[in-house]
């Protein structure tokens, strides 16, 4: 009778164990941690450009990008960097960090002595269809589309803290090689309608405001990223 | 007391290097003269002065990131690629004057050549220009179309000789050293270049950089210069001034 009370069990009661088990509320899938990468432009014997007062570009770009950190972890967002110190990092190996940390936006830091107010670029790559197998040089170009959204996001919060932006499309080799919504943020003096500069790039609180800019534009980018 | 016989020899040996040296000396001078007379320094052909035409260049301005058209009156050469660097040179001249809008050391002489070669075919190239649209964007109109049809380049029959071409534009290591840095300022400094190179040129469709004779990774640590420009997309460009 063995057999009999193994048929019943196999017929009868898996059915209505797998009926049982599907008919319980799933539980809620834990939701993707949103990330950004900061490239902070530059480092070690690549000084970047060299601005007022002596300041190199590397540690400017540097300050900005744990400026930044600091703002977005406080937010709840996870951040990668591509360096943290003064030291070199290749092009490539930017690119690398970028596309390893998956992330759903990546801010390339860097700052200039001419213009004035802000600077947005994305890559001036055509978009293409995702490939399975992108080309390294070209990887950006499947998200292009998303990057100009992303530059559109970040625009309007800067305009709304009051500061001049200038959307433009450029050719930055590590940029050109993220597989990532990736926007190239430059930042120059602040100047006025007279070009009379109001705000170096010394100026903390011009600093602070920028970062803040940046930081409400990722949390913007977060909402319309989690959006169905 | 030195020996009779190494005074003898030292003597001889004096003598003989003074003879030498002058043989040498008269030797040179002979091959000297033997090379003037080879050579005929006249004159056999008057000096060609090309005449003065227009010339359109897209000449970038740093205060609010446009490139506009230009049309300066200057002495174009009928050969392409000679016409390609006189007409980057003189846009490189303005950009080294005093007062620039858009400063960048160096002058004409940073370009060492321009090489015209038949475009080859693509892929993933970059194009030169082309900005994202925004509601408060207003379009500058770089380069107009009526400036394209100012200086064309020399009709011919060949067929090889009308198709699309490839400028590939030398630079000198020391302009690249001397340029600003920055994103904005190089990519202004490249777009440009392109730009009036596509106006002046109308055949040009992309455009290679090289400094010194090699490929450079940027050319002022930011803008990528080992990409092919396309000059295609440089009709129109937006840029966003609230």
């Amino acid at each position: 009778m063995r057999w009999t009370k193994f048929a019943f069990t196999v017929l009868v009661v898996a059915p209505l164990a797998g009926v049982l088990a599907l008919a319980q509320p799933a539980p809620p899938a834990p939701q993707a941690r949103f990330v950004v990468v900061l490239d902070a432009a530059h480092g070690g014997d690549d000084t970047g450009g060299r601005l007022a007062n002596g300041q190199l570009e590397k540690s400017f770009t540097l300050a900005i990008s744990v400026r930044l950190r600091s703002l977005l972890t406080a937010r709840g967002i996870q951040v990668v960097t591509t360096r943290d110190s003064d030291v070199t990092v290749e092009p490539d190996k930017r690119a690398e960090i970028s596309n390893h940390a998956a992330a759903h936006a990546c801010l390339s830091l860097h700052a200039t002595q001419s213009g004035s107010g802000v600077y947005l670029f994305a890559s001036s790559l055509a978009p293409a269809d995702p490939a399975r197998f992108p080309a390294w040089k070209t990887a950006q170009a499947a998200w292009v589309t998303r990057s100009i959204k992303l530059a559109g996001v970040l625009n309007a919060a800067l305009l709304n803290a009051g500061m001049s932006v200038t959307l433009s499309r450029t050719s930055v080799s590590a940029m050109d090689s993220m597989a990532c919504p990736a926007v190239a943020v430059e930042i120059a003096p602040e100047q006025n309608a007279k070009h009379e500069t109001i705000a170096g790039l010394d100026n903390q609180d011009y600093q602070a405001r920028v970062a803040a800019a940046l930081a409400a534009a990722l949390l913007e980018w977060r909402t319309e990223a989690r959006q169905p | 007391m030195i020996p009779r016989y190494q005074v003898y020899l030292f003597s001889f040996l004096l003598l003989a290097s003074l003879a030498m040296g002058a043989a040498l000396w008269h030797l040179r001078e002979r091959a000297h003269q033997r090379l003037l007379v080879g050579q005929d320094s006249a004159p056999t052909s008057a000096p060609a002065v090309a005449p003065a035409e227009q010339a359109a260049l897209l000449v970038a301005n740093d205060t609010d990131g446009s490139i506009l058209t230009q049309l300066h009156s200057l002495p174009l050469p009928a050969d392409p690629g000679a016409r390609a660097r006189a007409v980057l040179g003189k846009l490189l001249d303005l950009y080294a004057a005093p007062n620039a809008a858009h400063p960048v050391p160096g002058g004409a002489s940073s370009v060492v050549q321009v090489f015209l070669l038949p475009a080859p075919e693509i892929a993933g190239a970059a194009p030169a220009a082309g900005k994202p649209k925004s509601a408060d964007s207003r379009t500058v109109v770089i380069l107009p179309r009526e400036s394209r049809s100012v200086i064309a380049g020399s009709p011919t029959q060949d067929a090889q000789q009308t198709g699309p071409l490839l400028a590939v534009v030398n630079l000198t290591g020391k302009f690249a050293a001397g340029h600003p840095s920055g994103i904005e300022t190089e990519m202004l400094t490249v777009l440009s270049i392109c730009g009036t190179l596509r106006a002046n040129l109308p055949r040009v469709t992309q455009v290679r950089f090289l400094v010194d004779g090699q490929q450079r990774a940027t050319l002022a640590g930011h803008v990528d210069l080992t990409r092919t420009y396309l000059t295609d997309d440089l009709l129109t460009a937006e840029e966003v001034h609230p």
